[in-house]
């Protein structure tokens, strides 16, 4: 009996010997393949070229069609290529199309029924599998992305366009219903690779979600291809045999993730474990630490992304029941913050300085616009906000009546004191921009209650949930947006008619629910004025009626942070478009 | 016993239900979803578009019950038509689960993929722990406050006290920062082929072997000493003194075997932890094990990832615990099952 007991013990032990061991790091393609590749790999191994790129948050699928983050449009940027990219300044610079089409050229007819943009692909273009890459291949990756059960994320992307069609193998045309002075959407950036028919056309719809196999290894045409896929942890690429261009440089790229933005920094600045790493939102005063260890350097570049504080135009009041934060056209305006100077003195009193320069330090600089670039976009009307005025946000209020007549500290308007409730996502520099403006609002006598919620929730647009960016039942919140490179697409949504209510589902872009025929009036014209000098003074006037009408207070034109190590040459971080944008000609 | 067996089986059925029950009550539930996690910058109509396609709004009875058809009968199916390579009725039709976070990717292919990792560093790291704590935790209560007790009283208070982050990253920027011994990321697929690339994969599990180490050692070490010394007191250890039995074989023999009931029980019931992965420190080194996969669906809301991972925690936590109440058993002879 007492021998029996033991012997159970032991093969308990056994047992869970046996479970490790049958858990050990698996080998799992050395078996198949034949052996002396194996032992050529070992012996190359010294000398091969391989470019270790670090993002803190591991990629989930690689490609931007089925899942949104970065991490997985840069992941499949790595292999899955567009017709055209942009350069850090804006510019367009030809991927598998041979040429940027344009009016000039006659690549583009702009009219007012339609508007069509026709693309020649450059001459004997390969997939990585070695098959040919053809206009049908860029007309399925279309049928694919609108398809609406694939659950497209980059459909933005095909916005207004109701045709896409092969004129010959070398030729698409993209057809858009309506005058389209800005074509270049479709198969542009890093989010709208062109994908392989062949490859995916067992998964367009709602088969899209059980293609794992295509999903995690798409095929591309780009500098690398996959050679293996880890869902949230690492992808490798190989060099790309049938790539159009100059063979790239490197053997082997290794896109690990994981871990935070710390790390990663500390990998590539101070251990030099990585070549490069992404999006390094850490506290600039650490970054700049890390630099003294001389194994890298820290770049950045800046797209369209705006810090800014919403000014909610609709009252929140909770005793409002389901009106709060309504818009019941216009009857319901916010108590002291529509029709008054007291969101201009709010803006007025904050030093955006200290914001960009402590908080955001390489990633953020200070701006007065909400459409910041490209350069020939952005206004210089409102650059009086760059400097902290609290004594002229002080005076504007007095000039305005507004004061403060029961000697509390806090500014009465109508007799009702000046409290605004301020909520923004959970997270520490939005905490600590939080902190600093309330205290420069107390400075105007302006009481702020400070508020945030998990990104999940604020973003999330769970209907029952009151906590949300889109319902507003604050009078100001706080978070990035901004345009794509053309910002009509991003101005669109702040017309009178994009105001989310409770009738719609709280769907809409004009979140801080200002409405001004004004506005309206002049995006209707910016819709019919093609790329040129009228269109940049349009887009700038927009951008000031809605900074001037207190709608929005811009705090900081958001960048993007990242580290290289000193030997990796020819990287040019993008602000418009992925950071893998010319991963072709990386090298050391 | 066997009865015994049969009824804590048995009873052990409608427990995980409900636990199933209950997780995947709080998890729908909680606010936020899977696109709450997209940019920012994305249309609400884009969004409502990708929550039809993952068929987020259905009724929560709906999602639950197609989770337990999901779970009980697609996915063991699913793992036969594997092992034997045969396909049972129609296996392409059979839905899995699959992730809302990486979709298409089914669940149960992550966990297969992250276990070697979680097994190999938490595994080990328990191993260790507890094969340097019970001798330590004997020594230090036959000799109760010697240097050697006040020495192993101090490291498993600091052990126990100072947080796995904190020492992670001490030992990381020691050795990889200043010394440049070990990396400090983990390499996934290192494949182990020669004895190179086994001392390149040991020097990866160094640091976060250690730092899991040391924390469970504290524990253990803490809960044998303080079992040895109930039981150094007892009669029976005079008698068998009396009896002329050596030191070491009254200790081992009588002492220890009593004490283990009390560890046992600490070491079976901190198994499915192991399985838990460790999610700090799995996260600071970069080890991509189950901690890690739980951690960054729970961010993006990837309810079925999450809701099979707990669940899968739940069954080991019941199978661990009935474990644990038979090893009472084999250890200590007056319990008797019925």
């Amino acid at each position: 009996m007492k021998g029996m007991r033991w012997t159970a013990a032991w093969m308990l032990v056994a047992l869970m010997g046996a479970l490790l061991a049958a858990c050990a790091p698996a080998v799992p393609d050395a078996a198949q393949a034949p052996s002396d590749a194996g032992q050529a790999a070992a012996a190359m191994e010294e000398d091969e070229k391989v470019l270790t790129i670090l993002y803190w948050q591991a990629s989930s699928l690689p490609g931007p069609y089925l899942s949104g983050g970065t991490k997985d449009q840069d992941a499949g940027a790595i292999t899955l290529e567009p017709l055209a990219n942009f350069d850090p300044d804006g510019n367009l610079v030809p991927k598998l199309a041979a040429e940027i089409p344009t009016v000039e050229n006659g690549g583009i007819a702009i009219a007012e029924d339609g508007t069509s943009v026709t693309w020649t692909l450059r001459e004997g273009l390969k997939w990585s599998d070695g098959s040919d890459l053809t206009a049908d291949d860029v007309v399925f990756t279309w049928e694919y992305c609108t398809h609406p059960a694939t659950g497209c994320v980059a459909i933005d992307n095909f916005d207004g366009v109701t045709n896409v069609e092969a004129m010959d193998d070398r030729t698409v045309k993209v057809t858009f219903a309506d005058f389209t002075p800005w074509p270049y959407t479709a198969f542009v950036t890093g989010q709208s690779p062109v994908i392989q028919r062949a490859q995916f056309a067992e998964c367009v719809g709602a088969a899209a979600q059980e293609c794992n196999e295509q999903n995690t290894m798409p095929h591309g045409a780009g500098p690398y291809r996959l050679t293996d896929f880890k869902v949230n942890d690492v992808a490798e690429y190989e060099r790309n045999p049938h790539y159009y261009g100059e063979p790239a440089y490197f053997d082997r790229v290794i896109f690990k993730g994981g871990g935070d933005a710390a790390a990663a920094a500390r990998a590539v600045l101070e251990t030099g474990e990585a070549d490069y790493a992404w999006n390094l939102q850490v506290e600039p005063q650490v970054l700049q630490e890390m630099t003294a260890g001389g194994n890298g350097e820290i770049i950045n570049a800046f797209g369209g992304l705006v810090e800014r504080i919403l000014v909610n135009q609709t009252n929140p009041a909770p005793d409002l029941g389901d009106d709060r934060s309504a818009y019941m056209d216009g009857q319901n305006a916010h108590p002291f913050l529509v029709g008054t100077p007291i969101a201009q003195a709010m803006s007025m009193a904050i030093d955006r300085g200290i914001i960009a320069g402590t908080l955001y330090g390489f990633a953020g600089q200070a701006t007065c616009n909400v459409i910041p670039g490209p350069t020939r976009y952005a206004s210089s009307a409102n650059d009086a906000c760059l400097t902290q005025d609290i004594a002229g946000a002080n005076a504007l209020l007095d000039a305005a009546g507004i004061a403060d007549a029961d000697g509390d500290g806090i500014r009465e308007y109508n007799g009702q004191p000046l409290v605004v409730r301020y909520q923004t996502s959970t997270n520490t520099v939005r905490q600590k921009t939080q902190a600093l403006v309330k205290q420069w609002w107390r400075e105007i006598g302006v009481e702020t209650e400070l508020l945030n919620h998990d990104a999940s929730v604020f973003f999330g647009g769970d209907p029952s949930s009151p906590d949300t960016y889109q319902k507003f039942f604050t009078d100001v919140q706080m978070y990035a947006t901004g345009p794509a490179i053309d910002p009509q697409q991003h101005l669109s949504q702040w017309q009178c008619q994009y105001i989310p209510t409770p009738g719609n589902g709280w769907a809409g872009g004009n979140i801080f629910r200002g409405c001004n025929s004004e506005f309206d009036d002049l995006f209707a014209a910016l819709v019919q004025t093609p790329v040129g000098a009228e269109r940049d003074r349009i887009v700038k006037a927009l951008n000031d009626l809605n900074v001037q009408n207190g709608f929005q207070i811009p705090l900081v034109h958001r960048g993007f942070v990242s580290a290289k190590a000193n030997s990796l040459q020819n990287v040019d971080i993008n602000g418009w478009d992925t950071e893998m944008w010319n991963i072709a000609e990386w090298s050391r | 016993m066997s009865r015994y067996l049969t009824r804590r089986l048995l009873t052990a059925v409608p427990t995980l239900l409900a636990i199933s029950f209950v997780i995947f009550a709080v998890l729908d539930l909680a606010p936020g979803d899977p696109t709450g996690a997209l940019p920012e910058t994305i249309r609400p109509e884009v969004r409502q578009m990708i929550r039809d396609a993952l068929g987020l709004d259905e009724p929560m009875h709906v999602k639950y019950l197609l989770w337990l058809r999901q779970f009980f009968v697609n996915e063991p199916l699913a793992l036969l038509e594997n092992a034997l390579g045969v396909e049972i009725g129609n296996g392409e039709g059979r839905l899995r689960i699959t992730s809302w976070g990486s979709r298409g990717t089914p669940v149960f292919d992550l966990i297969a993929e992250r276990l070697p990792q979680t097994l190999w560093v938490v595994g080990l790291a328990y191993v260790v722990s507890v094969l340097v704590a019970v001798p330590v935790g004997v020594v230090s209560a036959v000799r109760q406050y010697s240097a050697f007790d006040q020495l192993g009283t101090l490291l498993s208070l600091i052990g126990y006290s100072v947080p796995t982050f904190f020492t992670g990253l001490v030992l990381i920027i020691v050795f990889s920062v200043n010394l440049n011994w070990l990396p400090s990321i983990y390499d996934t697929n290192l494949e182990v082929r020669d004895w190179s690339s086994f001392v390149q994969q040991l020097r990866q599990m160094a640091m976060p072997v250690a730092v899991l180490a040391f924390f469970q050692t504290a524990a253990v070490t803490r809960f044998t000493r303080s079992a040895m010394l109930d039981n150094l007191t007892q009669d029976y250890v005079r008698t068998a003194r009396a009896k002329g039995f050596r030191q070491g074989y009254v200790v081992v023999r009588h002492v220890l075997r009593n004490s283990l009931i009390p560890v046992v029980t600490l070491v079976a019931l901190g198994i499915p932890t192991i399985f838990g992965g460790a999610i700090i420190t799995e996260q600071i080194f970069r080890v991509n094990g189950l901690g890690q996969l739980l951690i960054s669906s729970i961010q993006i809301n990837d309810i079925p990832l999450i809701q099979t991972v707990t669940f899968i925690f739940a069954c080991l936590i019941v199978l661990f615990n009935l474990l644990a109440d038979i090893l009472y058993g084999v250890l200590d002879p007056r319990i008797r099952y019925a």
